[in-house]
This record gives C-alpha cells, structure tokens and sequence, in this order.
C-alpha cells in the first residue's frame, strides 16, 4: 500500500492517510473517553459501537451503489434479515412458533449464516432485476424494502408481528483479554459475555477493519475492475467479455451479505428486534451516509457514515435541549411553546432530520457529487456531466 | 503467410438484419480465412458496423447464421463472443475514460482469468500472481501498440491516435483469434495510418486473423488480402484489393452512376 | 449509444418468447385466476351491496391513482427519469388544499351551498397552481442541472427531493394523521343497497373530466404534440425547433396539477392525510404506471384504475395489513415478466 502511494498515477491513495487517521481514532478513542468521563464510558462506547453498525451498512452499500452505481433503495431488507435470523437461530423465541423447538447457535456462527442467507435473498432478488435501467432498479429495491419489515410484521405466528422478538442471546466470546481499555488488570477471562460496551465497540473495530480489508481486496482486483468497468461503459465491457449481469448480481448479493451481517451484530447487541426499525428511513441514511462521504471510496463512506451518524442520532438529540435554553436566554421564550401548527422549538428541531436528509442528497450531487472524501477517480468521473453543454448526438454515427 | 485454402475462421452465412421496416444488412453472405486480413468497405450507411454488432452479439441476426471457428454463434451474447475469441474496438471509441490505460488493457484479460470470489477477497497467492501476470502482459500490450508512455494516465487524457490504439490494446487482451477493428483509421494522419498499417501486419504475425471496416481506400488496399464491399446492405462484390477497384458496382456506388 | 442501445433494448421487450414466455404466461392467468375464485367467494358470502359498495370506493380509489400515475408516466416518457418526489407533490396537495378550505369559508359542519361550489374550485384552481409550480421549481433545481450527468445522479436528487418534501410536511403537521375537513355533503341515493354518495360522484368525476381533458390536450395542442415529440426522439424534437426545456418543464406542471388535484380530492374523500402519504400513494401510482404501460398516457389511466381497485378490494375483502405487499410484488412481477406493461412503449431495460 505504501508502495503504491509513492508510485503516483491514478492509483495514488489519498485515502491511506484517511484510513491511518481512522485507525489510530478507533484505538485512542475509547482511551479518551474514559479519560473525559473517569471512566464512565459506557453511555458514550454504546454510541459508538452502534455508530458502528452504520459504518459497516455504509461499507456494504458502498459496494452496491458506490462500486457497481446500483441505486438501492431498500437496503434495510437486508439489514433486516440478517437480525431476524439472529433472532430465530438464537434465542428462545422458536419455541411460540409452530416449530416449537428453540434453536440457540453461536453467535459467531449466525453471523456467517446470516451473510449467506441475506445473499441469497440478494440473488433471488437481483437475478431477475438488475438487468432493468437504473430507475427502475431503484424502485423495486424499494418495494422490496417495504415488503420485508412488512412481512415481518404480519408473519405474526413466526415473528411475532409487531411486538418483536427479544431476550436474544447474549454473544459470548470463548476467550478476552482484559485490560487498560476497560478499566481492568491485565488478564484472560474464559466465557466472556459480551455485555459491556467496551466489549461491543472492540468487536466492532475489529468486524470493521476486517471488512474493509476484505472490500479492498475486491475492489482492487478482477472483480473491482470489471465493477468499474460495467459502471462506466457497460456494451464495452460485455464486448471485452465482462458477464455484466453476473458482476452486477455478485456486487448486490456481496452488498445484501453486509447488511445481513451488520443485522446479526445489530439483534445480537440489542438483544431484540422490531419490524419497525428496518424501515425506509433506515435504507435513506444509509444512502445518505454513503454519498455524503464519497461514492465508491471506502474510508469516504467511512467518514459519511460517522458525521451522519454524529448528526443525526447525537446531534439532534441534544439540540431541542438547546434550542430552548438558547432561545430563552436571548428572550425569545414564546418560541417554547407550541400554538396552532407549530409545536415549539423544541420539537420542531427534532423534527428537522428528514429535511436535512433531503437537502444534503440534493445539494451534495448538484454541487459536489464525488462527496466528501471522494476516489480520485469518481471525482473526475461524476463531474463531467454536472456542467456540460447538451450535444446533439451524431445521428449518423454508428450507420455504416 | 496466408495460405488460400486455409478454413475459414468466420463465416457469415445469409445474414439478414431488419429494424422494424428498415433492412440494414440484407442477405450477406461471405468467409473470413484464419490468418488473413480481410476489409468490410462500402458507403456510409452501408451496414457495416451492424453486421459486426451482429457477429459480436449486440443483437442477434434476423436470419442468418454466424458460424466462428465451426461453431455456430449466432445470437450468442457479447461477452461469450468475446471468450469465445472474437475481440473488437468501435467506430466511436468506447474506452473507460476513468480507467487508467493499464486497468482498461487490465479488463481486457478478464475473461482469460480464473481468480474466484474467494481469490479475490483474501488476496490469495494464486490471485496475486495471476494479477502479476496480468499487468506484466498489459504492459507488454501496451508495449506492442507503442503506448506504453501513458500506462498510468486516464484513457480520457491521451491524445486521439492512443486512444484508438489503446483500444486495439485491450482488445488483443482478450487473447482473441479473430479482431474486428471499426475504423480503426479514423481521423488519423497519413503518418499514423502508415503507423496503424503496420501495427495490423504485426497482429497478423502474430496470429491474429483481422476483420477490419475502414474507409480509407490507400488503408484498404495497402493491408488487406481480400475485401467484401457493402452497399445498402448488400454484397455487391467480393474479392482482392484489384478486383475490387475494378468492379463495376463498387464504382459506381462510390462515385454515382456516371462512371 | 444511438442506435446499439435502441436495437438492445427492442431486443429484450415484451413476454419472454417461446416455451418459457408460454409457461410464464400460463402461471400469470392461473395466479389471476385463483385470486378471482377467492374474492368471488368472499364477494358471494358477503353480498352484493356490500360489493357494490366497494366497487365504488374502489373506482373513487382508482380514480385518485390514476390521476397522480398520469404525472409519473409523463414525466418518464419525456426525460426517462422517475420522479420520485410526484407523490409528494399529491400530499402536498392533499396539506395545501387543507389549509386554503376555511380561508374560502369551507368549514366541516357548515353547510353547503351553491356559493361553496365556487369556494371549492377556487381551492382546487390554487391547489393545482401551486403544485404545479411546485414540480416545475423542483425540475429546474434538481433535475435540469444534472440532465447530462451519470445516471445515477438526478436519481438520488430525485430521491433528496422527495426526502425534503416529506421532511416539510413532516415539520408543517409532525407525524400523526392530520385531519381533512369534511366538507361534501352527505347527500347520496342507493343503489342496489349501496350508498353512492356526493363525494364518490366528486372524485369519479373529476377524476374523468381531468383523464378526458388531457388526453385531449395531448392529442390536439401545439403543447401537447411537443410533449410528444420530445418524449419521442429529444434530438428530432430539437431539430424541429421545440423548445425542449419549456416542453419538459410544462410536462411538469401539467403531471403536477393533475396530482395537485388528486390530493385535493383524497382528502375530501378519505378525510385524513400524512406526511408520509406521498411515499406509499406515490409506489402505489407508480406500480399503476408500470403495469398499465410507461410512457403511455392511457396505459397509466387504465393502470391507476386496476391498482387501485385491487388495493381498495384486497382492503375490502382480505386482510388490509397485506395490501401493502400484494401491490408491491405486483410491481416487482411486473417489471420482471412483463416491463412494457400493458400498453407500454418504453422498455425498462437497457
């Protein structure tokens, strides 16, 4: 990698400096945050552990959209899946479902399960689809999005509809290492529950380095190539024998195996789940995070996934809180309260968070598509057609 | 070099092709021989560039039949043409802008690779010396066409002439036994179609049989062993470069009736 | 890609051909066929005024979607992009409408005049006015822009846009249902022992009035052929000396106030409206749009009228939690088996 960095081209990676920032942010953050909170971490690490989550959803959508310019929009299926498999393989919950037997498998081994079965929903999904344009692809994305949760909600003799399943069970790692970074002696514990979140956020670190290891290999080999190519110029890329149906269904099912796996993670922390956290909203921050950070370029996504994250699930919590004080102590207080339509300043922040959503696809592709953090490539890539004069095609071209 | 009697690689067998009520090629038949250099010439309009977008794939024949290397392949999809050994470049250069030259010529051996999901995912030892082996080729193929200054530039920023042998770059990367070259002279200088004449007979020694359609005559003449020419969509003559010249049809369907 | 991608595309239209096309067809009619002999069974058990009364609802229903499935299929067949913000532009309608109601003096519990007719159109005319105007700042602002850039582009603004709409309502009446003020008399005559009432008569005739009136104007105006034309080859079109931009954008504004209408009407109809409602009435219209033909005008006014009947039978005669669904995979099926629809001109693959 460093090699490459200094041997220029295209192919020299701004992003090795990003990726370097990142690690050395994941390893010294939960460091200072004890330091900062004398050691009670806990509310702030299982911000984060979740933050986490959204990162590798981020990853996983990234392959889809950002590697293969798939638009999908019901990327939370998937998600979705993957933690209604956790609940069914690992808690008590089979046994009120007319299977009556309770199945409980490791954790570690669920999540692999998950990845294949959330594939595979990708393939029956995408095998008959992706040969459709862009726009429609889109669509039944969506419509898939809005089948699942559905199904889990009125599937209620196996899912328990809307009431959820939950006292999943608790992962628990054959072997731990204590140590500074919890607040303990160093020493190995046998039979660690994961339940501290400490716990939870080093998992994910570590889930997440070995994602991103393992999407950067793709991307940078025959497959990644044949991506770039089929997002370019697909009649070309069939005529140089690329099988584009083929590479786009392995982009979507690779992407749909992600989300399952960010899904077990997901059930496997909270310990429960609903269908009415795997909604459209779900899907949309993630495409948003995935934009906003750089299409196509993982520590961009990375990045996008973590300033969304930041915004919308710290941020705007906490801003209704300030929003009152602040606008009390300037003198505006009527603002509090709500009259008519207006529910006071308070809601009204809180309820910001789809316009923002909104406002920042619009704005990021009108006025920088390749996104925050982008790939040299796609920067050159997506602003070519923001600001080009419309050109007739040559009508005779291609007649002879 | 070329044998006469040798078997013929392509043979386009009564090929028909209709959109809607227009007839762009109309019953066409011709062989190409393997190891030969053989030109596709006519007038504009005359369906040249449809009848390769039906022998590569981009939609089938009418009526008719293709047959490649005995093997009937009419209606086969672009990309099992292309693993099949038929490679091809366009009239209008459709190269991946934001590729590197050496990933275009690099995407170009994808079907002669054999790196699986799992290969590719942990960077096994097999992947990373089959990537070796493929960029070590890719460059030798830049090599091969005299673009080898521009391996790490974007395609869209190399000037016109490498762009159209970057092109022919990745199309050889498909190691194919036939090449279709579509106007593989246009805009060029007189200097560079003395140049891209020369890179063509290399191909051929090589051994690479070459199907080209150009439309400058001095390109034809000079390279080719036999030409069938096209007019409206019909073969109106067949044969060597003087045979050719001489025929009555193919004058007048260049230069109008008075001649 | 000129000519190659117009030759692929023809290519891969229509039913798949030969045996597996006539396998595929087969299990399509069987599947009509068995949902036919359930809801004929259901419809026996429960009587024909309760099926004439559904009927209507479900015509009055397909009347809604067929007007907001107009505007997605306009606007598809003249720049191929689905706007995905036109079914907020119906909700907006919908909250507009709402609002304009008592500054014209229609209030719920009042009574109904002849002087309220005008009332009524007056929020109808501003009501499609502004959504109009609506659609058309949308297209200016977030699609124009990116006209020439990668697909995807204008696809995700499509989707932004939509996002940001539903984000204002959203901060204009929060999260619950908001109510609609029921204004229409209750003045009705039965039928067969249905009640068919002053607001079916509304919606089912509006409804046909606005159908009739664009068709027309499609048909006969200098407008309305440009619409055409560019909707057809944009090069030609060019060529001729039509005024791309102004036609795309009057494309807009005309899908637009027939959706501005639509929402004026839902709300009249069903009384209730929600930030969200843009989203599912807008996948609804669009499934309404495919199945019925992309890029056809009547193919989307045919389409609207199936759709929602199916949406407001399954509701009436199975369990409502699943309509959802069945709709779905209709639209899903659809572009799978048969993307030109059923008049359709456009073919959604590549």
């Amino acid at each position: 990698m460093l090699r490459q960095f200094w041997e220029g081209g295209p192919r020299r990676d701004p992003n090795t400096i990003a990726y370097v920032v990142l690690l050395v942010a994941a390893i010294f953050f939960p460091i200072l945050v004890n330091v900062i909170t004398g050691g009670n971490s806990s509310a702030i690490m299982t911000i984060a552990a979740d933050a986490g989550v959204y990162v590798l959803l981020a990853i996983g959508l990234n392959v889809v959209v950002g590697f293969a310019g798939l638009l999908d929009l019901g990327y939370a299926a998937f998600f979705a899946i993957g933690a209604y498999t956790y609940a069914f393989l690992a808690s008590d919950h089979m046994r009120v479902t007319p299977l009556g037997e309770p199945i409980h498998i490791s954790f570690w081994i669920v999540l692999l399960i998950a990845m294949f079965v959330a594939a595979s929903f990708g393939v029956i999904l995408g095998a008959p689809t992706l040969r459709l344009r862009g726009d429609y692809l889109a669509i039944v994305t969506l419509g898939f999005g809005e089948i699942v949760p559905r199904v889990f909600r009125n599937a209620s003799t196996w899912t328990s509809g809307v009431n959820g399943i939950s006292a999943l069970d608790i992962p628990s790692l054959p072997l731990w290492l204590q140590g500074p970074w919890s607040g303990d002696a160093f020493a190995f514990v046998t039979n660690f529950k994961v339940i501290s979140s400490i716990a939870y956020y080093v998992i994910m670190v570590i889930l997440v380095i070995i994602c991103v290891i393992l999407v950067r290999n793709l991307h940078r080999s025959r497959l990644g190539r044949a991506w770039m190519a089929v997002r370019e110029d697909e009649v070309a890329a069939a005529a140089m024998g690329v099988n584009t149906v083929a590479v786009k269904l392995l982009a979507f099912s690779i992407g749909a195996a992600f989300s399952g796996f960010a899904g077990t993670y997901y059930a496997g922390k909270l310990s429960l789940v609903s269908p009415e956290n795997f909604g459209f909203t779900v899907s949309i921050t993630i495409l948003v995070m995935v934009v906003l950070g750089g299409m196509g370029n993982i520590p961009g996504v990375i990045m996008g996934a973590l300033l969304i994250y930041y915004v919308i699930f710290v941020l705007l919590q906490q801003l209704p809180e300030y929003a009152v004080n602040f606008v009390s102590s300037i003198g505006l207080s009527g603002l509090v309260r709500s009259s008519g339509d207006y529910p006071g300043i308070a809601e009204f922040i809180s309820r910001l968070k789809y316009i923002v959503f909104g406002l920042i696809l619009v704005i990021v592709m009108l006025v920088r598509p390749q996104g925050l953090l982008p790939s040299r490539q796609r920067e050159q890539e997506l602003q070519k057609g923001v600001r080009d004069e419309p050109v007739i095609e040559d009508v005779t071209a291609e007649t002879t | 070099m070329t044998v006469v009697t040798a078997p013929p690689i392509l043979r386009v067998d009564h090929v028909t092709k209709r959109f809607g009520g227009l007839v762009a090629v109309d019953d066409v038949t011709f062989d190409v021989k393997k190891g030969e250099i053989f030109a596709l010439i006519g007038p504009n309009g005359a369906g040249k560039t449809t009848l390769f977008n039906g022998i590569t794939g981009i939609f089938p024949p009418t009526t008719g039949r293709v047959i490649f290397q005995d093997r009937e392949i009419t209606g086969a999809k672009p990309h099992q043409v292309a693993t099949l050994g038929i490679a091809r470049t366009f009239q209008n250069i459709r190269l991946f802008e934001y590729m590197s030259a050496l990933d275009n010529v690099r995407l170009g051996q994808h079907c002669r690779m054999h790196a699986k999901l799992w290969d590719s995912l942990f960077k096994t030892p097999v992947e990373r010396a089959e990537e070796r082996r493929v960029s070590d080729r890719a460059i030798e193929l830049l090599q091969f066409v005299g673009i080898e200054r521009y391996t790490h530039t974007y395609a869209r920023n190399l000037p016109y002439g490498s762009q159209r042998r970057l092109e022919i770059a990745r199309a050889l990367a498909t190691n194919p036994a036939l090449l279709l070259l579509d106007e593989p002279a246009a805009g060029f200088t007189p200097q560079e179609k003395v140049e891209l004449m020369g890179l063509v007979h290399k191909i051929v020694d090589n051994g690479v049989t070459v199907f080209l359609i150009e439309h400058d005559m001095k390109v034809v003449m000079g390279v080719s062993r036999r030409i069938v020419v096209l007019d409206h969509g019909e073969k109106i003559a067949e044969g060597t470069p003087e045979q050719v010249r001489n025929d009555q049809r193919v004058i007048e369907a260049y230069l109008g009736k008075q001649h | 890609m000129g000519t190659i991608g117009e030759a692929v595309r023809r290519r891969r239209s229509g039913l798949r051909a030969g045996a597996a096309g006539r396998i595929l067809d087969f299990a399509l009619i069987a599947i009509i066929a068995v949902f036919l002999i359930l809801l004929g069974t259901k419809v026996v058990a429960q009587g024909g005024s309760f099926f004439l009364q559904i009927l209507t609802f479900a015509v009055a229903n397909g009347g809604i979607y067929a007007l907001i499935a107009l505007g997605y299929t306009m606007v598809y067949g003249i720049i191929e992009l689905i706007n995905f913000a036109h079914g907020d532009v119906f909700a907006f309608g919908a909250f507009l409408s709402a609002s304009l109601l008592p500054i014209f003096g229609l209030r719920e519990g009042g009574t109904f005049t002849a002087g309220s007719v005008f009332a009524l159109l007056a929020v109808f005319g501003l009501t499609m006015l502004a959504c109009g105007i609506l659609n058309i700042s949308i297209e200016r602002i977030a699609y124009r822009p990116l006209r020439h850039a990668p697909r995807l582009a204008p696809l995700i603004t499509a989707v932004g846009v939509s996002f940001f709409l539903e984000g204002v309502l959203f901060l204009w009446k929060g999260p619950s249902n908001v109510h609609y003020a029921n204004i229409i008399p209750n003045a009705g005559f039965e039928l067969f022992g249905a009640t068919i009432g002053a607001k079916d008569l509304l919606v089912i005739g509006v409804s046909i009035a606005l159908v009739i009136g664009l068709a027309l104007f499609v048909d006969r105006t200098r407008l309305g052929k440009a619409m055409r034309a560019t909707a057809q080859d944009r090069d030609a079109a060019l060529l001729m000396g039509i005024d791309i931009d102004r036609t795309i954008a009057a494309t807009f504004f005309i899908g637009a106030i027939l959706a501005g209408a639509g929402g004026t009407m839902y709300g009249l109809y069903y009384n209730t409206s929600v930030f969200d409602l843009g989203f599912s009435a807008g996948l609804v219209a669009f499934t309404a749009a495919v199945f019925g033909g992309i890029g056809n005008i009547y193919g989307a006014a045919i389409g609207g009228l199936v759709i929602g009947m199916i949406q407001s039978f399954w509701d009436g005669y199975f369990d409502s939690a699943w309509t959802q669904v069945v709709i779905f995979t209709i639209l899903i099926l659809v572009l799978i088996f048969r993307p030109t629809g059923l008049l359709g001109m456009r073919v959604p693959e590549k």
